[in-house]
């Protein structure tokens, strides 16, 4: 499988989700993801997998609850307004600490918004769309390969920690081609077997129990304690980045997935004139490469960071510096012909190298 | 003659010998007799999936002695469904009441129903939202004073109580509906008897089986359990009227 696919970024997504032993997705039709739910609908049948068009996002995110509880490899696909209506489910599995994988290719908003690129969803994809308090693993790609890669591993991180993980794409993402190498999905050989799932007890003593309410006095504290554990973890072990041009970096960069694409173009264009530009682009946003940013300010102070939002992930950036950093925004919310070129963001670069 | 002593009547072993948190008089104890009764009459006990609701049932993974799932509001349907995907050779019942039922889980029922799944459902209709005191349901009967309908449920303003045996007897997808009561030993019988029928016609891969069973809150009804009983036998059934509203293993 070393050939070179043609292969647009949606469809990547679904090719690395089957790669991965997804057999069960169930969807609901929504712009700009419905190449998914298509290509699931085609391909799944011919491997003996499941494929269900629900009545609504609601029932899709808890046909996944079902699915992810009984062991499966499940998957839901959708954009904004659909993320908020699996908002529930995803803090029950959350809860109850049911792995699946949630696909956003996200639009701007908010409400219905529009259909174009944007990365609205950030806070709600990395805070948690549901009640309760809780976090997703949230995998950002920012190339069709990525779609492909991150979707497979946002499977085997899923399993590894029992919890929900995201897929945050966006229109551009989803709705380009670009080159993509598939290649054999390798299982890792240590993932915890889902002794904890619903199969029916088949010869266990006791009856397997998912679920997310604790009623007896400290149960509750005694579970959040467990999943916040959880969350620390994550951010020790499963922390991931990309970190480019640092070492002799005048002003840093920062962005995630489609916008980080539009950034690499003008820092390219900004290397070119002699301007020492470096980039951070998370790949994991929760949990967020804090300390790339701590240590990567202490020499240089200077952050720029690019958002399809009006500064959302700023935020997190601005809690991860060093203290005396100097952390500035530029970002436009998306909507039909909002999305910035490269050379927009290279004359930001130069105002801001410059002050 | 022989004197030798002979069981005739136990504890399912479906049921986990625990004392329910359930008030006098509500039937929520009968229904789960009964359900765990149909799991060990078709000895599909270690391959049975229980999808928990919320409400008075919420509970049901302490009172079972199977694997279950709880679901968020409404959607156990929806949860079943994915399980039943996951597992096919398994027996997923759902367990809901009438809040969860009838007015929130209402697409998620219908669609589940109309798609075919292989599912057995159970409702308790009891006319009100039992775990938060009280409140109108979607099958509160008309004049029925609630906590929400202080004025009794004025049908012009709040609407009528949906029968859902009936609703749902008429979709394509459903392979069996029924109503029944477990207000009399008799009813109680033959409520045991649909409920194992609506079991069975699961494990023959028969389609999909639904039964409302009529029951007692004597708590937020303000009656006593006696009262209560025999309201069910009354105002609910001539509302609610028993009977098949569906069987595909009887009807052409």
């Amino acid at each position: 499988m070393k050939n070179r696919l043609f292969v647009k970024g949606n469809e990547a997504v679904a090719m690395g989700a089957i790669e991965a032993g997804c057999r069960y997705y169930f969807g609901y039709p929504i712009t700009p993801q419905n190449d998914i739910p298509e290509y699931m609908s085609r391909e799944m049948p011919k491997l003996g997998g499941t494929f269900v068009q629900a009545e609504s996002e609601v029932a899709a995110i808890n046909m996944v609850l079902g699915a992810g509880a009984a062991g499966g490899r499940a998957m839901t696909s959708s954009s904004g307004p659909g993320i908020s209506l699996k908002a529930e489910g995803m803090s029950f599995m959350a809860g109850s600490e049911i792995p699946a994988v949630i696909v956003n290719i996200q639009r701007p908003g908010p409400g219905l918004g529009g259909i174009d690129v944007s990365q609205a969803d950030y806070f709600q994809a990395v805070k948690g769309a549901g009640h309760g308090g809780y976090h997703l693993i949230v995998l950002a790609p920012h190339s069709v390969q990525e779609l492909y890669d991150l979707t497979m591993l946002a499977f085997d991180l899923a399993d590894r920690y029992r919890i929900p993980a995201m897929v945050l794409g966006d229109a551009m993402l989803g709705q380009m081609k670009e080159a993509l190498v598939p290649h054999a999905h390798q299982l890792p050989k240590d993932l915890p077997p889902k002794d904890w799932a619903i199969t029916g007890k088949r010869g266990r003593v006791r009856g397997n129990v998912v679920k997310s309410l604790y009623l007896a006095d400290g149960e509750l504290e005694a579970h959040n304690w467990h999943l916040h554990a959880k969350y620390a973890q994550l951010k020790e072990r499963e922390t991931r980045f990309e970190a480019v041009g640092l070492d002799d970096a005048e002003l840093i960069l920062t962005a995630f997935g489609g916008a980080a694409r539009i950034v690499k173009t003008a820092i390219a264009m900004a290397r070119k004139e002699g301007l020492k530009v470096g980039l951070i682009r998370p790949i994991t946003v929760f949990p967020f490469p804090t300390d790339i940013y701590r240590t990567a300010t202490v020499k240089t102070p200077k952050v720029l960071c690019v958002e399809l939002n009006n500064g959302q992930m700023v935020e997190d950036v601005r809690l991860s510096v060093d203290p005396k950093a100097d952390v500035r925004f530029y970002g436009r919310p998306g909507g039909t012909g909002s999305l910035p070129d490269p050379e927009e963001i290279f004359a930001q670069i130069r105002k801001h190298y410059k002050d | 003659m022989s004197h030798k002593a002979q069981t005739v009547f136990q504890r399912p072993s479906s049921l986990k010998e625990v004392p329910t948190h359930f008030c006098a008089g509500c039937h929520h104890g009968t229904v789960h007799r009964l359900v765990a009764e149909a799991i060990d009459l078709l000895d599909v006990q270690q391959q049975t999936i229980g999808i928990g609701s919320v409400g008075c049932s919420v509970l049901l993974y302490d009172y079972f002695d199977i694997d279950v799932v709880e679901a968020p509001h409404g959607r156990a349907p929806a949860v079943g469904t994915g399980v039943k995907r996951v597992h096919p050779d398994s027996v997923v019942f759902t367990y809901q009441g009438d809040g969860d039922l009838a007015a929130i889980g209402t697409a998620e029922i219908i669609h589940a129903a109309n798609r075919g799944e292989l599912l057995t459902v159970i409702f308790l209709n009891n006319t009100t939202y039992g775990m938060t005191g009280g409140q109108m349901a979607p099958t509160t009967l008309p004049g029925q004073v609630t906590t929400t309908s202080p004025y009794g449920r004025d049908v012009l303003k709040e609407g009528h109580p949906l029968r859902m045996a009936e609703l749902l007897g008429m979709l394509g997808g459903t392979a069996f509906s029924a109503r029944v009561a477990v207000d009399t030993p008799k009813r109680v019988m033959e409520a045991g008897r649909t409920i194992l029928k609506a079991f069975e016609m699961q494990v023959k891969k028969q389609g999909f089986a639904f039964v409302e069973v009529l029951g007692a809150c004597p708590t937020n009804w303000g009656m006593s359990a006696i009262e209560a009983n025999a309201r069910v036998g009354k105002e609910l059934m001539d509302f609610f009227p028993l009977g098949v509203y569906k069987d595909i293993t009887t009807q052409g």
